[in-house]
């Protein structure tokens, strides 16, 4: 089968590789119809994720029909049409149990790696590194699916591809930053980035019930998409003071809860902030570019809660840990637990509530993997999201 | 019986080196003591009676029998002192061949009877002192750890897949079988790197349904060992805390390195990855199973790792 498949840093092709089999009982091979290039993706692009190798298949965003099933499935038959989580989850830890998915304590086949560096070993997730299971991913033809029986959800016909493909990662990432901040009537909140995550943050913002909602990106395109979309007030950071704006906006309290939907490779207004980190980055001192949650800490009204779903792997430096201590603000963090998510969030679409596929600009043939993600990589074309149909 | 350390193992602890020592030592006890006592009959007895050495010679010998059983009994450094008698066997010896050469007769037979009962006891001791030493430097090789891994299950459930030894195969990664020979004795074959293999039988010596279960190898493997699993439930309703506590001593040469290499270079690591599939097994009903991992968990094989694309037929 053709997949697409990483070849060293700013490097990707599509490559001739084996047909996925069967491995366990619990496994399901899925004929993948639509896949997409994620933001975390090109953190695996760029070389900042460790433990990657030449040759791994990237992709954890797919969806596409079951071809087989082992014969410890029994939700699903060759034919279903489905949407994949990207967390790969057992379903029978005490972690899956309590709904943390993308913690499983079984799904990760190299969590010592994993433990020497986060103490405690996440799931694991499709195409995403040896140091998260070393996973053939989606973007490819068919994929291998492990605890078929927990992850995949059936998607009625009503519902396209390009809606549905949102559910295994971006929209219920986006859904579960704004769940974080426990949103009350009457509040505002901030979020971070308006890529997909940022996107889909600030609409369940709206769905949760926020009375204000403002988004923060430096590309005016996507901040029209904010405000077009999602009904959004939006600061462009690198022709405003956000600290200075968000504090005008709310009479001096500050957003009552901020969403970091940015991660490790964060941007800044500031040419000299933007370079110390750089190079600190570069020079493997820090792993991360962590301005969005430097400021969204700062920004946060006195009690009120970060929320992080933006990826970050490693250590961060100059944490205002003064700011967070002294004002009495919660952090809640997590990469999306997407099976708790998937159902509710595909009956929302069902019934017309959102349509995810707003934040679609780019479509194109798999063949073409390398060229979406140079497009993304270079915001080019006004590009928010690639979807690769097989 | 708390702990593993308190499991004896035959070959280390068993009744044969614990016991040698001391044996040893009352033996030279009787001889020190008879020798300063009553040189003069023992002189006679061995056939040395007219020699003018004599006098000065047995309580010397009978002075340094007792130094071998002090240090013998004692029990500290015992194949040190188990050598000290086989040299003081030597210089007797030596001794009895002077005599010897100065004698016919009526003592030349005494004092043959002497030598070699002397030179028997020169055999024994240098057995002792090898058992001895081999036994001490394999506890001094000894590796003891004590690893845990909280299972979403109850501690009868990790019991009960436990106790059926010819399951540990499934979860312990280089644990080729495990044959039940009945409810307490088993056979186990290991795979040690370059197609060797390590066999030993195994007893469980302290079985509690539900709680824990300590066994140990039996005499004649290279690599003794003991363990022993304690289900613990864990707090908050929590499944149950599967604590391992194992302790065995690997050879030395060529097959002690191939064991070692068979732990990993970290043998707790890979006594932890063991444990982990141990978990994945009841909690997830399988080893999980990656395309870069295909083999599942194992720190030891992450140089090894292919890129993760779907096996080649060939390699399924």
């Amino acid at each position: 089968m053709k997949a697409t498949a990483w070849m060293g840093t700013d490097s990707v092709k599509v490559i001739d590789v084996p047909d996925p089999k069967i491995m366990n009982a619990r496994d399901a091979i899925v004929r993948i119809s639509t896949t997409a290039i994620c933001g975390s993706d090109l953190h695996l692009y760029h070389g900042y994720i460790p433990a990657m190798r030449k040759g791994d298949i990237l992709g954890h965003e797919f969806m596409g029909e079951v071809v087989e099933v082992g014969p410890q499935v029994r939700n699903l038959k060759p034919g279903d049409r489905v949407v994949v989580p990207f967390p790969i989850s057992c379903g029978h830890c005490s972690s899956c149990q309590r709904g943390l998915y993308s913690v499983c304590e079984n799904s990760n086949p190299n969590a010592g790696i994993a433990e020497k560096i986060m103490g405690h070993s996440p799931a694991g997730i499709f195409g995403y590194s040896h140091l998260l299971g070393g996973y053939a991913g989606g973007q490819a033809e068919y994929a291998r699916v492990p605890f078929a029986d927990v992850g995949p959800v059936k998607v009625p016909d009503e519902v396209r591809d390009d809606q549905a493909v949102m559910l295994a990662d971006v929209f219920p990432t986006g859904y579960m930053g704004a769940e974080m901040c426990d949103i009350k009537p009457g509040q505002v909140i901030a979020v971070w980035g308006a890529g997909p995550v940022g996107l889909f943050a600030a609409a369940s913002a709206r769905l949760l019930g926020a009375e204000r909602v403002i988004v923060i990106d430096r590309f005016p395109y996507r901040l029209r998409l904010a405000e077009e979309h999602v009904g959004a007030e939006t600061i462009n950071y690198e022709q405003a003071d956000v600290l200075d704006t968000l504090n005008e906006m709310t009479a001096g309290r500050g957003p009552d809860a901020c969403i970091d939907a940015v991660g490790l490779e964060g941007h800044h207004g500031n040419a000299a902030m933007y370079a110390y980190d750089r190079a600190k980055q570069a020079a493997r001192v820090e792993t991360e570019r962590p301005f969005a949650l430097r400021q969204a800490i700062l920004a946060c009204r006195s009690g009120g809660v970060v929320s992080v779903v933006g990826a970050y792997g490693g250590f961060v430096d100059k944490f205002p840990m003064g700011a967070f201590m002294n004002r009495s603000l919660i952090m809640r963090t997590g990469q999306c637990h997407v099976q708790r998510y998937t159902r509710p969030l595909l009956e929302r679409i069902r019934r017309g509530e959102i349509d995810p596929s707003f934040i679609v600009s780019h479509r194109m043939p798999l063949r073409d993997a390398p060229k979406g993600y140079k497009i993304f990589q270079k915001k080019q074309d006004d590009c928010t999201k690639v979807l690769l149909t097989v | 019986m708390d702990r593993v350390d308190s499991v004896l193992l035959p070959e280390l602890d068993g009744p044969v080196p614990a016991t040698l020592p001391s044996t040893l030592g009352l033996l030279s006890l009787a001889l020190g003591v008879g020798a300063l006592v009553a040189p003069g009959p023992l002189a006679r007895l061995t056939g040395v009676d007219d020699s003018a050495a004599a006098r000065m010679v047995i309580p010397a010998v009978g002075l340094r029998e007792l130094g071998s059983a002090a240090g013998l009994i004692s029990g500290r450094r015992p194949a040190g002192w188990a050598w000290s008698r086989v040299v003081g066997d030597a210089m007797d010896l030596t001794l009895l061949g002077r005599a010897l050469a100065d004698h016919g007769g009526e003592r030349r037979r005494r004092l043959t009877l002497t030598a070699a009962v002397i030179a028997g006891i020169t055999a024994v001791d240098v057995l002792a002192a090898v058992r001895i030493g081999r036994a001490q430097r394999a506890r001094a090789r000894m590796i003891r750890m004590e690893i845990a891994v909280t299972v979403n299950r109850s501690p009868a459930e990790a019991y009960r897949f436990w106790r059926d030894v010819e399951n540990l195969p499934r979860f312990m990664a280089h644990l080729e079988s495990v044959r039940a020979d009945d409810l307490r004795r088993s056979h186990w074959i290991a795979r040690a790197p370059a197609g060797q293999r390590v066999e030993w039988d195994a007893e469980i010596i302290d079985d509690q349904p539900n709680k824990a279960i300590t066994w140990r190898s039996l005499p004649g493997t290279r690599v003794p060992n003991a363990g022993r699993v304690r289900f613990v439930p864990a707090p908050g309703d929590r499944g149950t805390e599967v604590r391992v506590e194992l302790r065995y001593a690997p050879p030395a040469g060529a097959l002690g390195r191939a064991v070692a290499k068979l732990f990993g270079e970290e043998p707790e690591q890979q006594v932890r990855d063991d444990l982990r599939r141990f978990k994945q097994v009841l909690e997830a009903g399988e080893v999980v199973r990656s395309e870069g991992s295909p083999n599942g968990i194992s720190v030891r094989q992450q140089a090894m790792q292919r890129p993760a694309q779907p096996l080649p037929a060939s390699r399924r």
